[in-house]
């Protein structure tokens, strides 16, 4: 049984340079060629013909896409399918799905890069993936057309054949694909009409599920290469550590260390296993100067945040006169809002696989930026980008930490690589992944707000503090504007409520820790603040806060179909509770799609419990209805765990959590009951991997208030006892 | 050398006893299937069956299981409990990420074997070990549910 396991490299194949942009329309041809290095050449039996770089139709019929969006759960692996396949007319149960390689090809038609964020999947190849797949359905049609000699106009193309409508004739496509792949591209395409959609609309089951429920999906950690070793590294337990000196007397003398190497303020344990490599590292004698995170006290930095939350910061939005209305307010509010460091804590644990050598690198990981990560492989191996190759595998959970703006994991264990000189796999523990920096960063605020004689929002002013996520990165340019980090201000900005006079500003304070996108980003804090303080107002008002909040949207506001579907469903009106429960609601729009939820909750033991989320979502039109489903039943779970129980604290410069004991994601035994309704839309598709998330505080925050008459304005929850 | 059967098949390994079995199955016998998500019992991914009950390998010396019966979700399919509780996943469309599933289900499929019927209660008190980042736990019990039903009177 002890076989090396070759990892199923994904591709045999380069891109050639042919990249040709036709009527907006990017597509590069594949060449099957042979790469330097294959593990295993079975697939190279198989002959491929490839219409473009998103699809390969094999002479067995096989439809393969490959995708240049990262598969951590959200889905694209079905979804993105879906947008081709409906074009393509491929029959969908022939349909497979490949990882593809770095190449400008495969970049976000957005971002200019390849990457996996900001919900944007969907959105950012809707257009260009049915293009892709209408694109190869005519030259499949022509080839066919040529064959038989007759007009392309009497053909057409159905569950991957092409069909000749006055003789009923038919080919296939794995047997037209080689003559298709030789035919010029065509000039212009026309899209369907969406009410011809065969599959977008129908809930489809997921592509990769089958490999998700026998161990076969081959994630990050499941790489083995012949000769690798494992590699744990020992970190700085505070910011800004610095490594002293170090003895390895003890650990070199466990079986299976192959060699203990320390760089850049880090020290690295290879062994044959992890184990090995574990009780290694467990035994070097290390001592670092944590003189330099000394300061990095949690209460300390809050109230200090508290402070600066009192005190004005760059102006990211000003409307009126907001300060100078509280005076002339009928009724005033005034409220301050906590909000913790969090880490992302995917399932599985950060790991890569590099096998460096001396004109070539190639990295298996699973992440959601690949030409970043390429880009900095390449600085630290002193190749060019060209050189080094990845391999996107399955993700084990990404929530924003994959995509890390200084590569941070990757860049990591190419040194290692390069040090050791031997295929490496360095892989985090539970307990590095927790403490190994990059968190969502902690917030404080400030608002104080007025309504008028009616109860209207007269007036809001809105203070932020915290770290910028993007300040010294590549991305710091794209998304600050005048000194104002835009993923700081998100969702506190663009009110959709009327409110006459409106001011936020924001600092950005500057700290050792490594902060970063955590799912929803800035709107996992805003939308917090923003509706709980809503809920105020609508109280302060004396108003019902749905009736209120309808209130103050415009007549055309997408908003107010997800609330108003949102109370229908909640049974908000004539809702008959249990004894001991209440409900409460929040709305919030982020990546362009708009989620209402009410919260059901009772306290036991002194402690809030959810028993039920009722949510509704407007994403446009819904590509995978079974997949916004699952993605909103996540997001829900995601933002419980932060609402009832997520925090991470510091003391002196070191991260106080560890582990699943001290940093507890939500368990099964605390699950509510989760309905997730989608409104009709005949819009283009928008996010749906995040915007779950943000709703789920404040839902549960005004609930509790409607029952206890207390406002939390802590997260998280777990923090307050009631009696 | 320890011997123990993995799936059916004798294994003989040589490693220190004090390995946790979760190493020896991914990094000795390449097995991966089975996941590492904590290293101290508090996540359940790395779930297998010792004779027949789910355990935590992470925490599991291998020298426990010398001479005894590991199952991993490699080997699930060759049971017919395992293919219903499998089928039912399928049919629900449980995983996202797909990272925790292996443990997910083998903790079903051991509940299951004991109790082809279980209340609410007792799924979830036979689930709450196992953590899923990504919030599958409702779809997880409505496949529990469903391979429930499709077990029949057995007990
Ligand atoms: S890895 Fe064993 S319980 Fe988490
Ligand atoms: S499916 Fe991702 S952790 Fe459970």
């Amino acid at each position: 049984m002890n076989r090396p396991i070759a990892p199923s490299p994904s591709r045999r194949k380069f891109i050639k340079d042919s990249t040709v942009l036709i009527s907006g329309l990017v597509i590069g041809f594949y060449l099957p060629m042979k790469s330097g290095r294959a593990f295993a050449e079975s697939m190279q039996s198989k002959t491929v013909y490839p219409p473009n770089a998103f699809i390969r139709i094999g002479s067995d019929e096989s439809v393969t896409i490959i995708l240049n969006k990262s598969e951590m759960g959200q889905g694209v692996y079905t979804s993105l399918p879906m947008l081709i396949a409906e074009e393509l007319e491929a029959d969908w149960s022939k349909i497979s799905v490949e990882s593809a390689p770095v190449a400008a090809v495969y970049n976000h038609t957005g971002f200019g890069m390849q990457l996996t964020g900001g919900s944007s999947s969907i959105p950012s190849s809707w257009e260009q993936l049915r293009k892709v797949g209408a694109c190869a359905r005519i030259l499949l049609i022509r080839a066919g057309a040529t064959t038989w000699n007759v007009p392309e106009d009497e053909c057409f193309a159905e569950a991957s054949f092409v069909i000749h409508r006055q003789t009923n004739r038919k080919l296939s496509y794995g047997s037209l694909a080689a003559a298709a792949s030789k035919l010029a591209l065509p000039e212009n395409v026309t899209l369907k009409d969406p009410k011809d959609f065969k599959l977008i609309g129908k809930a489809t089951k997921r592509l990769d599920t089958p490999l998700k429920i026998n161990g076969s999906a081959q994630f990050g950690l499941d790489v083995y290469l012949p000769g690798m070793l494992t590699v744990l590294v020992a970190r700085s337990p505070s910011f800004g550590g610095k490594l002293m000196r170090f003895d390895a007397t003890e650990a070199k003398k466990i079986a299976g260390v192959e060699g203990v190497y320390p760089f850049e303020n880090k020290i690295a344990v290879a062994a044959s296993g992890f184990w090995p490599a574990k009780t290694a590292r467990d035994l070097l004698e290390i001592e670092w100067d944590e003189t330099a995170g000394s300061e990095l006290t949690t209460s300390k930095m809050r109230a200090d945040y508290l402070a600066l939350a009192k005190t004005e910061g760059n102006i990211a939005v000003s409307i009126g006169d907001a300060s100078g209305k509280i005076n002339q307010s009928f009724k005033t509010v005034t409220a301050e809002y906590e909000l913790p460091y969090l880490a992302h804590a995917a399932m599985e644990p950060l790991n890569v696989v590099v096998d460096l050598r001396k004109d070539a690198c190639t990295i298996w990981t699973g992440t959601q930026s690949q030409t970043m990560d390429r880009a900095m492989a390449a600085k630290i191996a002193d190749l060019k980008p060209e050189q080094v190759e990845i391999h996107t595998t399955f993700l084990g959970g990404g929530f924003g930490r994959r995509a890390n703006p200084r590569s941070d994991f990757v860049m990591e264990a190419v040194q290692v690589a390069k040090l050791i000189g031997k295929p490496v796999k360095v892989v985090w523990t539970r307990e590095d992944d927790t403490r190994g920096g990059y968190y969502r960063p902690m917030w404080a605020d400030h608002i104080e707000a007025g309504i008028d004689a009616e109860g209207r929002p007269l007036t809001w002013k809105h203070t932020i503090v915290g770290q910028s996520i993007v300040a010294d990165t590549p991305f710091e340019a794209f998304l600050t504007k005048n000194g104002i980090d835009s993923t700081s201000v998100e969702g506190a900005i663009a009110m959709p409520y009327s409110i006459p006079n409106l001011e936020v500003s924001l600092h950005s304070p500057k700290n050792a820790v490594t902060v970063q996108w955590w799912r929803s980003v800035g709107h996992s804090h805003t939308a917090f603040v923003v509706e709980t303080m809503m809920d105020e107002l609508a109280y302060l008002a004396g108003k019902d806060p749905i009736e209120y909040r309808l209130s103050l949207l415009s007549p055309d506001s997408r908003y107010r179909g997800v609330l108003q579907l949102v109370a229908e469903k909640a049974n908000w009106n004539q809702n008959k509770l249990p004894q001991g429960h209440a409900i409460g609601v929040a709305v919030h729009q982020s990546f362009e799609s708009y989620v209402a939820q009410v919260a059901e909750i009772s306290l036991e033991n002194g402690k809030v419990r959810v028993h039920r989320i009722v949510s509704a979502v407007d994403c446009g039109i819904a590509i995978n209805p079974d997949g916004i489903h699952q993605q909103i039943e996540g997001a829900i779970v995601y933002g419980l765990s932060a609402a009832l129980h997520g925090e991470i604290t510091l003391e002196k410069g070191k991260v106080v959590q560890s582990n699943f004991n001290d940093y507890p994601p939500l368990r099964f035994s605390e699950m509510p009951s989760i309905e997730v309704h989608i409104v009709q839309s005949n819009q283009p598709p928008t996010g749906i991997g995040e915007p779950g998330t943000p709703p789920v505080a404040p839902a549960i925050a005004n609930a509790v208030f409607a029952l206890t008459g207390k406002r939390l304005r802590r997260m998280p929850f777990d923090q307050e006892a009631f009696g | 050398m320890i011997s123990f059967s993995v799936n059916g098949k004798p294994v003989k390994v040589d490693a220190d006893p004090g390995t946790p079995l979760l190493w020896i199955i991914r990094d000795t016998l390449h097995m991966t299937g089975t996941k590492y998500g904590c290293g101290i019992a508090q996540c359940g991914a790395c779930t297998v069956h010792l004779d027949g009950n789910a355990i935590r390998s992470c925490v599991t010396p291998v020298s426990m299981v010398s001479g005894k019966n590991v199952n991993t979700i490699e080997g699930l399919s060759e049971t017919s409990i395992g293919k219903t509780v499998q089928n039912a996943w399928k049919d629900i469309d449980v995983p996202q990420c797909g990272y925790c599933q292996s443990g997910q289900i083998m903790a079903a499929t051991a509940l299951l074997s004991k109790n082809p019927h279980p209340t609410d209660a007792q799924i979830a008190s036979a689930m709450d070990g196992i953590l899923c980042r990504c919030g599958t736990y409702n779809r997880i019990r409505s496949a529990i549910q469903k391979a429930s039903e499709k077990l029949g009177d057995t007990k």
